[in-house]
């Protein structure tokens, strides 16, 4: 690491609650290969620099969903952001958009989590089975329904490129409600009446402008914008049925 | 862990100009005031169908507040605007329809969006045939 003679600027947003009254920016002027991620980055200030910094990691290939962060304005995960790409000019580093700031780069998560558990994001059995019945067969049609939207790693990537989110944050936001496409398209699944009244209200797919950032974003390509709009015409015929034919609420 | 609590003090940024942050959101926000426009223009062809029920001065002299320089610079603009709603509304139009399977294989979106653009342009064309 020593011998690396290429250097970086990453400008890093810094908030500690118990000392500052707002968060300001700090330089630290990193040393770095062509292989290092911005999140690499990170950790040799935190190593060599500064110890004070905080930041949220753990896999550091992609898949954990931990180190979601504003890179120069963008949502990005650290570890698939490289510091070759800013380098020779220097880069801004800050916490996810919309959400509240716990500390520097460490956002409060606790509504997400929240919503994420709302929409019970797990297979209800349409028809339970005993273990002798076998497996739940799906033919690969019925996997393409809701395969892409698995992928969520719930980085919360797609919040900060919400400016619904953002704005008003009842609205349950781009990754939840993918999700809850997720289930609600799954064959196996009998759980959509449950999560409906809230898919069908303001806070859920109608609070949705079709911005469409979340899906540029997601490092998944789950598309959320795609799982959020393509309910919204079965959300208005199911609006007007209700009139001619009155069922049980969010069927 | 209230004195846990106590340390926290969560801190919310401002929303202010939050449009201008990102091309992205510029874009959108273009893209959403092109239906300004597209409703003024339904006014005004709105007004053309009332001058219509007025009988045949009342149009003529709608069709003669049409052809004034500041209308046809009007128009020109509405239909830079126009073209611009259009592309941005195609665009958008993979994003709100089901998936849909040609050979168990996933229609790209660009496809959605090409045809949707293409067709458009037909329908106005075979309007304008039958127009002029």
């Amino acid at each position: 690491m020593a011998d690396t003679t290429k250097t970086i600027e990453i400008e890093v947003l810094r908030y500690r609650p118990e000392q500052d009254k707002e968060p300001f920016f700090q330089t630290y002027t990193v040393p770095f290969e062509d292989d290092w991620s911005v999140l690499q980055g990170l950790q040799y200030i935190k190593d060599d620099l500064d110890g004070t910094l905080s930041f949220r990691w753990s896999c550091r290939m992609a898949i954990c969903g931990s180190c979601g962060m504003m890179i120069d304005g963008k949502p990005r995960l650290a570890c698939r952001t490289f510091l070759r790409h800013y380098h020779p000019n220097k880069l801004r580093v800050g916490p996810l958009e919309h959400f509240p700031i716990e500390r520097d780069l460490v956002v409060v998560v606790e509504d997400f989590i929240r919503k994420l558990e709302s929409i019970k994001p797990y297979i209800i059995p349409k028809e339970p089975r005993k273990l002798e019945q076998g497996e739940y067969l799906q033919t690969p049609a019925q996997l393409e329904q809701f395969r892409q939207f698995s992928g969520c790693i719930n980085c919360m990537l797609c919040y900060a490129a919400c400016p619904q989110y953002g704005l008003d944050s009842k609205f349950t936001g781009p990754g939840v409600l993918a999700l809850m496409h997720r289930y609600n398209a799954d064959s196996r699944d009998g759980g959509r009446g449950e999560r409906m009244a809230l898919g069908h209200s303001e806070e859920g797919f109608w609070g949705c402008t079709a911005v469409t950032y979340c899906s540029e974003v997601c490092p998944k390509d789950v598309d959320p914008a795609n799982a959020i709009n393509q309910n919204k015409m079965g959300s208005a015929i199911d609006y007007f049925l209700r009139f001619v034919a009155p069922r049980g609420a969010g069927k | 862990m209230s004195a846990q609590m106590d340390k926290r003090r969560p801190y919310v940024r401002s929303m202010n100009s939050w449009w201008k942050r990102d091309p992205f959101f510029v874009r959108y926000m273009v893209m959403e005031a092109t239906s300004v426009l597209v409703a003024l223009y339904a006014v005004i062809l709105l007004v053309g169908l009332l001058r219509l029920s007025q009988g045949e001065a009342a149009f003529n002299g709608w069709l003669g507040a049409l052809e004034s320089g500041p209308s046809i610079l009007l128009h020109v603009l509405i239909l830079v605007v126009f073209l611009y709603h259009l592309w941005s509304w195609f665009k958008v139009m993979p994003k709100t329809l089901p998936m849909i399977f040609v050979n168990g294989k996933k229609l790209p979106a660009d496809t959605i969006t090409y045809t949707g653009v293409l067709l458009a342009v037909v329908v106005n064309l075979i309007v304008l045939i039958i127009l002029v």
